[in-house]
């Protein structure tokens, strides 16, 4: 109970689940990424994850919860922050702090908004009924046809790519947050941990960026 | 001093008559300032400007002028303490300004600092968050031998080095969120370095940091704004410090 009330212990609660959903984002890239070897490759790899059966659901609750306490802990630590810095100078000029760091709550809940949108579209499959609903030759759900179909509509792929330029200044400033929250961190690693956070975001970026940048340039083919 | 060339800047200063009065900016001129003055003699030259002419002085805090008190809580372009790396406001000299500069000067800006008047706000938040765990207990009686306690040089270093904290408040009022996190790191950092301040180090940590919240300061986020504003040069490797401490202490 310790953990939720103090301001130290809520920060940990948030760096751990953070630091959870960018494993996840990094295994998800990585699935993704059969798009680029063939349909073959991503329908049989999102069969394989379906026909894990409970475990699916096991992964979601999992994923839900630290969902649910890294958005409410940002909020209620964004709200007290608030509070406690009530009138802002005429004047300020920032020495350390970026544009990512001062906007973690706005690119959060961004992403929170995208993440509602990316399940209804992908996952509930309900925003594109028309080209969500495939088969593939071999009998398999086919989630290329899906992903092809939708990124080759300009302002799906647009949401697609800004709500990655939210991830990765949200994580620019987060990985290497998590670390000092840890604890993990001393002077001399600290620029270094700062830069293989800035680096993890960038390969997020550009690797999810590039699904539905390749399909709505005609580069990868529908 | 006739023999040195003269600036004049505009100030635009932060005036408010008490507590709870309403504050507004003012302008002033302050003429015949020499690169030699240091920003708070600066400031003496204006308020007796304003005095001659029948006006309320600027108030603002001062007590050693030799950047080791921390009493100078002016936000200077936007800055605390100025900008100018570990120097305090009364160490800040007019040679770093040039002649027709407009200067804003504000009062430390938190809800646990209350303005007290024009430039000079409550502190006290701090004091209380020393008198929470910023101590180790010790009995009293016969002077313990010298070298009975061993400390590592490393460790008297680092100890050192989070007590040059002066507790002028820099670090909460440059933190977007008002976090005074840096201020309770220093404290909780150098006493868990060494061998007397191990034994409490455990409560120490959670009073401070229950302390802190109590007083009205933010959370930490991590911006790092606090190091760079600090005129002690206190690094936030002692916020690291202070996490692990909280992190032992949940053991404990």
């Amino acid at each position: 109970m310790q953990l939720l009330k103090s301001t130290v212990g809520r920060k940990i609660l948030m760096a751990i689940t953070g630091q959870l959903m960018v494993l996840f984002v990094i295994v998800h890239l990585l699935g993704n990424s059969t798009i680029f070897v063939g349909a073959d490759w991503l329908n049989a790899y999102a069969k394989h994850l379906h026909d894990l059966g409970p475990f699916v659901w096991v992964f979601r609750l999992a994923m839900l919860t630290f969902f649910g306490v890294h958005v409410i802990f940002g909020t209620l630590l964004t709200l007290e922050n608030s509070t406690a810095n009530p009138q802002k100078y005429a004047v300020n000029n920032k020495l350390e702090a970026t544009f990512s760091s001062e906007n973690m709550i706005w690119t959060g809940l961004l992403m929170a908004a995208f993440v509602v949108y990316h399940l209804l579209h992908f996952t509930v499959r309900v925003t594109n009924p028309e080209i969500s609903q495939g088969i593939d030759a071999v009998g398999r759900f086919n989630v290329y046809a899906m992903v092809t179909g939708s990124f080759q509509q300009g302002i799906i792929a647009f949401v697609y790519i800004g709500a990655m330029i939210a991830l990765f200044l949200h994580l620019s400033h987060g990985v290497q947050s998590f670390f000092q929250t840890m604890g993990w961190n001393n002077a001399c690693t600290r620029p270094v941990i700062s830069t293989i956070g800035k680096v993890v975001a960038v390969i997020l970026l550009v690797g999810y960026a590039s699904i539905p940048l390749f399909i709505f340039t005609g580069i990868l083919k529908g | 001093m006739s023999d040195h060339k003269t600036m004049t800047l505009t100030l635009i200063v932060w005036r408010q008559k008490g507590p709870n009065a309403p504050g507004k900016f003012e302008t002033y001129t302050a003429k015949g300032i020499t690169e030699h003055h240091s920003f708070l003699e600066m400031l003496d030259v204006v308020n007796e400007d304003l005095i001659k002419s029948g006006k309320e002085p600027i108030v603002f805090d001062h007590d050693c002028r030799e950047g080791i008190c921390g009493m100078c809580s002016q936000v200077i372009n936007g800055v605390p303490h100025g900008g100018q790396e570990r120097t305090t406001v009364c160490q800040l000299h007019m040679r770093k300004f040039k002649d027709g500069d407009t200067i804003y000067i504000e009062p430390w800006r938190a809800k646990a600092f209350p303005i007290h008047k024009d430039l000079v706000v409550d502190r006290s938040a701090y004091d209380t968050i020393i008198q929470a765990g910023g101590y180790t207990s010790c009995h009293t009686g016969g002077v313990p031998d010298g070298n009975a306690v061993l400390i590592p040089k490393p460790d008297a270093d680092y100890a050192m080095d989070a007590a040059e904290c002066i507790g002028c408040g820099a670090c909460a009022a440059a933190c977007p969120n008002s976090s005074a996190m840096l201020f309770t790191s220093a404290k909780v950092a150098q006493l868990a370095a060494l061998p007397q301040g191990k034994a409490e180090a455990a409560e120490r940590v959670k009073n401070m940091l229950e302390t802190m919240q109590e007083c009205g300061f933010g959370n930490c986020s991590n911006h790092y704004e606090c190091q760079a504003a600090c005129p002690k040069g206190v690094n936030v490797k002692f916020i690291a410090k202070l996490n692990r401490e909280y992190l032992k202490s949940l053991a404990s």
